[in-house]
């Protein structure tokens, strides 16, 4: 399967990236190959086997209801490049 | 021209589960705390995190599914939607598309007296997401994460509604069926119940459907209303001069009252739902449907005929009492501290609802206890105090849920039982209106009320007036 022009000018809107010519060349050349490379499964025979959405046959694992996180944001704010007053700052966006 | 036009409803009502915690980490689920108190690595989306999936969401979606008349999903999944957005940590949003946990129900709706059914597509859980402020004056928005990741359920129905009135009265019935099953407190005006309108018009008797639109940022019931008197208008208009609709979503603005596009034209609607690999399926066995079906509480049907059975009161008082959680809790918690259930009911239907005007409070938000108004009520039983004054406490009640022993007693209103004190103060009255006392014995009846009220004064509201009228009558013979 090869990416088109067209896909990398797609993918490349909802991924929100500006890529230069030669970046979207290279990312055609990437995204192809990793196309290829798990393109070998659709040479096995998939019929009446229900997909997976997990690798491991394991099924409900829950938590209880229960408070067990207190306040670290001070902690969490570290990540972030930018804040004020206990929030994360970003550019402006509206809906 | 004059062609006639049928409006086609269906909605998403976005429901907030009333857990403690959140859908997959421990913070908690609290209203009001300070910004970014209540997230941690999971809810603000730090690679290398791990989502755990809270049981009593699971334990109530499968509980509003059932009540909703819905088939639950015995093997239902997560699925990852992919968008950006601040408000959203880890660039997608955690929800279920292809095995979301309850499908196909119906709710019964009652309009002008005509029953119908509201299909249920389907009830999704999913996360929600952060807070935006968008700090005036300045190029930025500031993120507050701390609703990151509460849990909702999304209840999809069927296009089956042809009237605002339907629709309102669709939502009224989940709001209930979700209250009483203590799901949720489904508040539009908060936020914890939000309602999205797919809207589309058609030329009455066609089969099929037009295109179709969807609004959001509907805080009230009216604002729901108005938005779809609004957009049924639009379209027609559109039509009617040759005009296509256009799929898309819109944003109802209340104050101006009209709606607008959403998202521009190139912002593609791609979601790449694929299924979350950091969460295992769930299997909802017979066992533990069972286990939710037996634990389900009464809920608001069953309650209209067991009052029916089991109280005196008139059917009118028991739809209006019923109608909110709140107000039946308070209802059968004061009959249970051994007021009569007729004069609860009449708190209720008659100055709570009074009140209740005045100061604009919905039912679900009242404040006082039943256990103040079970006091109260049985003060005026032990004639501690007259109905006047008892009107009066009840508004401390109302507003304060003052206890109204203590209120009474620390204020003396108390009525005057001494039947001596009482004699006393009658005899001065009747001593200073010779006027009143010839009128009366000429037979002008109406002269004793005169008394009477003069007597309630001097007593300032403590006295029982049957006995003041009693004592007036014996003392002029």
């Amino acid at each position: 399967m090869v990416i088109t022009d067209e896909t990398i000018e797609y993918v490349g809107i909802l991924a929100k990236l500006e890529l230069s010519g030669e970046e979207k060349e290279q990312a055609k050349k990437d995204m192809t190959n990793m196309l290829e490379y798990v393109g070998k499964l659709n040479e096995l025979d998939t019929d009446g086997v229900e997909a997976m959405s997990h690798a491991f046959p394991i099924s409900n694992v829950f938590r209880e209801d229960e408070v067990t996180n207190g306040d670290d944001r001070e902690n969490l704010l570290k990540n972030a490049p930018d804040k004020k007053d206990g929030c994360y700052r970003v550019p402006k966006t509206f809906d | 021209m004059s062609k006639v036009y049928e409006t086609v409803i269906g909605l998403e009502v976005h429901v907030e589960l009333a857990t403690k915690t959140k859908i997959f980490c421990g913070c908690s689920t609290e209203f009001g705390g300070a910004p970014n108190t209540h997230t941690c690595p999971v809810c603000t989306g730090m690679p290398g995190s791990l989502p755990v999936l809270n049981k009593a969401v699971v334990e109530k979606a499968v509980a509003v599914g059932l009540a909703t008349n819905c088939n639950i999903t015995r093997n239902c999944k997560f699925d990852r939607k992919n968008y950006f957005y601040p408000d959203n940590p880890q660039n997608y949003q955690i929800s279920q598309l292809y095995y979301p946990i309850c499908r196909d129900g119906y709710v019964e709706i009652e309009v002008e007296g005509k029953k119908k059914k509201v299909r249920i597509h389907e009830i999704h859980m999913e996360e929600d997401a952060g807070k935006l402020v968008h700090e005036e004056r300045s190029d930025s928005s500031l993120v507050d994460f701390n609703r990151s990741g509460v849990p909702l359920i999304e209840i999809v129905s069927e296009p089956d509604m042809r009237s605002a009135e339907e629709v309102i009265a669709y939502l009224d019935k989940l709001r209930l069926i979700i209250q009483y099953l203590g799901a949720s407190d489904c508040k539009l005006n908060e936020g914890s119940m939000r309602a999205d309108v797919n809207l589309s018009v058609r030329e009455v008797g066609s089969e099929e459907f037009g295109t179709r639109t969807e609004t959001k940022n509907l805080n009230s019931f009216k604002a729901i209303a108005r938005a779809i008197e609004n957009e049924r208008e639009r379209q027609i208009d559109l039509l009617e001069s040759g005009e296509k609709v256009v799929q898309e979503t819109r944003r109802w603005d209340d104050n101006k009252e009209y709606s607008y596009p959403m998202r521009s034209k190139e912002d593609a609607q791609d979601y790449r739902y694929f299924p979350d690999p950091d969460l295992v399926p769930v299997i909802i066995s017979e066992e533990w449907i069972e286990k939710i079906k037996n634990s389900q509480p009464e809920l608001r049907d069953e309650k209209i005929i067991r009052y029916k059975e089991e109280y005196d009161i008139p059917e009118y008082d028991i739809m209006i009492i019923t109608a909110s959680k709140k107000m039946a809790d308070i209802f059968e918690e004061a009959i249970s501290l051994g007021a009569a259930p007729k004069k609860v009911s009449n708190w209720l239907m008659g100055e709570t609802m009074r009140l209740m005007k005045e100061t604009d409070t919905e039912a679900d938000n009242l404040k006082f206890s039943a256990e103040n108004l079970a006091k109260l009520i049985k003060l005026i039983e032990d004639k501690a105090i007259n109905g006047t004054v008892a009107k009066e406490v009840f508004e401390k009640v109302f507003a304060e849920d003052i206890n109204p022993e203590k209120y009474v007693d620390d204020n003396g209103l108390r009525t005057v039982n001494d039947e001596g004190a009482l004699r006393e103060t009658i005899q001065k009255i009747i001593d200073a209106n010779p006027k009143s006392v010839e009128d009366i014995r000429n037979g002008k009846q109406k002269a004793i009320g005169f008394l009477v009220g003069q007597t309630m004064k001097e007593m300032k509201g403590k006295a029982d007036p049957s006995e003041v009228n009693r004592i007036i009558k014996e003392i002029l013979g």
